[in-house]
């Protein structure tokens, strides 16, 4: 048993259950003060639990909990925070209609009440932005704010609570590589303040470059615990994982020779009226993977459900496979030989409710295979589903499960399966791995590369810098609409394309 | 046309306005501080009648006014709990029990007013209180400062409102939770006690609501409000769920009313086409409602039941 003086938190033997599953067994983890011990593991794995009991968002179902030796009970968020602990959630805990001082006021007692005191509130925001380098101006709108900004006053929300012990639940999502290399420069120096800090990541080289400590996760069990100095990332990845991973796919020379979707000067509208896609020009090879870098929000999404046809162009054209598509159906786009792989699984992939069969059909479930004298074959629609659940290995318990209960790795497999069975020429991937786990996102991009050796042309948008760097062939970084560069494969090197990404113009 | 651009008709229709604003305004603006919170509240009309009916049923009894008044805003209050405990607690849709309490408002207060009343009778209604001097003031006075306590307090609680919202700890609360009520659960706000007090709040304008209405009419009937309650949730949407935009609201269908009464009485509109006419606020506040409320968001958790899991 370890002492407890130098520790701030011990949770001891925590264990949770919800309905059918044991999200946290027996759970030991503990956080010094100045140091920053992550919290490595898949989806699912029990990570983000541990920390909503630490934050009173669940109550443990046994086990228990010291906070500076003193075992604590935390019923609530506002418990929590009373007893300094802080918390920076995955999705930004912001309110964006409200200004970022009323956002940093909110919940804690006002000296003038029952009225706000947002004068005092701005001026500690000041002072706690000009100590720590975190420049933001109090009286701005949260909506107005980039990405990296609001970050910035998530952390400003912990210190104004002056937490000691700040958990971070996969807090560089969101985030371009520059902007996490200044969040860790932050988060060091919170630590060397004698601040503990827990880090929630399944990157792995953030969780190289940022932490003292890392304790694995998996299935709800610690499965060990490490350093930096002692591990590397395929070690990482395999204690994660619990086998042998290929964390970087192998890419053989790409063969390509015809051109498949060309686009040209296109222009396209965002949901608000405002440009999204600024007179961008791209051709696309057949077999080669494009890869689409870019921070979220640069115009990547309404661009793929442009080559979709999702939504209108305002000018420019497109060709499919030599042919005019810039006012085709999707339906027609489709039977042109485009698969679309849509960044939301749920809804724009697949319906929720309908089951794994039905979805696997989905789209083409007119087609004479899966009919007889106009009604459906059920007989040939369970050969066919049978068939690609065995051959994409989807989990599920039958075919007639509904898809809503599946995981998200499968689910996504499910979607894979249902385009590429209609042999795709063209594929549009956005986000293919998003929110999966180390070995479904690993199979689909054998998938992908596989279908790179058939002569696929694909289009890969992802915010994954690993994931693009990986699989692609060329790297097109996309910055307010434009496409700024575009970078073969050996000439890519990641801080650059971060930089770009950033909007550095050289 | 003539006989109603003459002073003394245009002063009276002004005043007829305001007067007819006021119901619509205390429940309009109680309803504003629930949406605000991330609750909508389509009762309002059933509140409203219940209200009405206790509050006539009061002064029928006792002949006392205020005595009416605070009965009215008790069953506000009561039907506060009610809405609050089925919405907030056991997270129901909104919408529908909205009705529901629509539904058991309108056959409640027919009931009693049927078991315990039987036939109308009028009741003594709010005097006007003249304010020294302003009530004086010329074209202005008469409209402005000859009126009801109930309407002053209507308009009054305006600004107080806005305040309320703005600048207290409870409105921003009450703002962050319409909003983003994950973020101030994290922050160790309570999403349900939030909610639970702008429905009360909500609900006990809307119980004066009621009595602003019986109370200057002087007399019940079944279905007293014709569906007002509704149009005071519109008249949220219109103002773009803030104070100053829902009392602009509901002084545009104040002064449309009373235009259409007046032309009524002056025989500008034909008797055979009266009735038509009397549909004019309503489309005229549904073809402003379309052509200003797209441009405004309305709080993004509106209608969304909270729970952490």
């Amino acid at each position: 048993m370890t002492s407890t003086s130098n520790n701030l938190l011990e949770m001891r033997g925590i264990t949770k259950r919800f309905p059918g599953v044991l999200a946290n067994d027996q759970i030991d983890f503990d956080v010094r003060y100045g140091e920053v011990h992550t919290l490595l593991g898949e989806n699912g794995a029990g990570k983000s639990t541990l920390v909503k009991i630490l934050f009173g968002l669940y109550q443990a179902d046994e086990g228990q909990f010291l906070l500076r030796g003193k075992p604590v009970h935390i019923a609530s968020p506002a418990e929590a925070i009373a007893a300094r602990i802080g918390m920076i959630h995955q999705h930004f805990m912001l309110v964006p209609t409200l200004t970022v001082a009323e956002n940093v006021a909110l919940g804690l007692a006002s000296s003038r009440r029952p009225f706000t005191d947002l004068e005092t509130v701005s001026a500690r925001i000041r002072e706690i932005s000009e100590e720590h380098g975190l420049a933001v101006d109090p009286s701005v709108i949260i909506s107005h704010l980039s990405v990296g900004e609001r970050q910035r006053v998530e952390i400003i929300k912990a210190l104004y609570r002056e937490v000691e012990l700040l958990v971070l639940d996969e807090p560089t999502a969101v985030l371009t590589p520059n902007e996490v290399d200044d969040l860790f420069v932050i988060l060091r120096r919170m630590a060397d303040n004698g601040q503990g800090l827990i880090f929630i990541s399944h990157k792995l080289h953030e969780v190289m470059a940022l932490s003292d400590r890392i304790t694995v996760l998996r299935n709800g069990r610690v499965v060990g615990a490490t350093t930096p100095a002692e591990t590397d990332r395929q070690k990482l990845a395999e204690m994660m994982v619990g086998r042998t991973v290929r964390l970087t796919p192998e890419l053989p020379p790409a063969q390509t020779a015809e051109s498949r979707l060309v686009l040209s000067n296109l222009t396209i509208n965002g949901d608000a009226e405002t440009i999204a896609v600024n007179n961008l020009s791209l051709e696309l090879q057949a077999g080669e993977i494009l890869g689409v870098a870019g921070v979220s929000g640069n115009g990547q999404r309404e661009l793929a459900e442009a080559i979709a046809g999702l939504r209108p162009l305002e000018s420019g054209a497109m060709t499919l496979n030599d042919k005019d598509v810039s006012l085709a159906s999707t339906r027609d786009r489709r039977n042109l030989g485009l698969g679309y792989i849509p960044e939301e699984r749920i809804p724009d992939g697949a319906v929720a409710e309908f089951s794994v069969s039905e979805n696997l059909i989905l789209v083409d479930h007119a087609a004479s295979t899966f009919l007889d004298k106009g009604m459906f074959d059920e007989q040939a629609i369970a050969d066919h589903s049978e068939k690609m659940v065995e051959d994409f290995a989807i989990k599920t318990p039958s075919i007639k499960t509904p898809t809503s209960s599946l995981s998200g790795g499968n689910i996504q497999k499910v979607i894979l399966a249902r385009e590429l069975a209609a042999r795709p020429t063209v594929l549009l991937a956005c986000q293919p791995t998003r929110g999966v786990d180390i070995g479904a996102a690993e199979y689909i991009h054998t998938r992908l590369i596989e279908q790179r050796a058939l002569g696929t042309a694909t289009i890969l948008i992802s915010e994954d810098l690993d994931e693009v760097l990986g699989l692609s062939d060329r790297i097109a970084v996309m910055y307010e609409g434009q496409i700024v560069a575009i970078v073969p494969r050996q000439d890519a090197e990641r801080s650059q394309i971060g930089l770009l990404m950033a909007g550095a113009t050289d | 046309m003539d006989d109603f651009f003459t002073t003394s008709v245009l002063v009276a229709t002004a005043a007829a306005a305001i007067r007819l604003a006021t119901p619509y305004l205390l429940a309009a603006l109680g309803e504003t501080i629930g949406q605000r919170s991330g609750v909508l509240n389509l009762g309002v009309d059933g509140v409203m009648l219940l209200s009405a009916f206790f509050a006539y049923w009061t002064v029928l009894s006792t002949g006392n006014l205020w005595l009416a008044a605070l009965v009215a805003l008790l069953v506000g209050l009561i039907m506060g709990v009610i809405y609050a405990v089925i919405t907030v607690f056991f997270e129901a849709t909104q919408g529908i029990s909205g009705i529901g309490i629509f539904i058991f408002g309108l056959g409640f207060s027919d009931l009693m007013f049927r078991q315990q009343v039987g036939t109308p009778k009028p009741v003594p209604r709010l005097p006007s209180v003249n304010i020294p001097f302003l009530a004086d003031l010329p074209y202005v006075g008469e409209p402005l400062f000859q009126r009801s306590l109930m309407t002053y307090l209507a308009f009054g609680l305006v600004p107080l409102t806005v305040v309320l919202l703005n600048k207290t700890t409870f409105g921003l609360n009450v703002r962050a939770v319409g909003e983003n009520p994950q973020a101030a659960d994290s922050l160790g706000v309570s999403v349900e006690r939030t909610r639970f007090a702008a429905i009360m709040i909500g609900n006990a304008f809307a119980g004066l609501a009621g009595a602003a209405l019986v109370l200057q009419l002087g007399i019940f009937q079944p279905n007293l409000t014709q569906g007002m309650g509704f149009i005071a949730v519109a008249l949220v949407y219109f103002g773009a769920w803030r104070p100053w935009g829902v009392m602009g609201g509901a002084l545009l269908y104040g002064v449309v009313n009373a235009t259409v009464l007046q032309w009524k009485a002056l025989g500008i509109i034909p008797v055979s086409i009266s009735d038509l006419a009397g549909m004019a606020p309503a489309i005229l506040t549904i073809g402003a409602l379309i052509l200003l409320a797209r441009r405004v968001h309305a709080p993004a958790a509106l209608t969304k039941p909270f729970s952490r899991h």
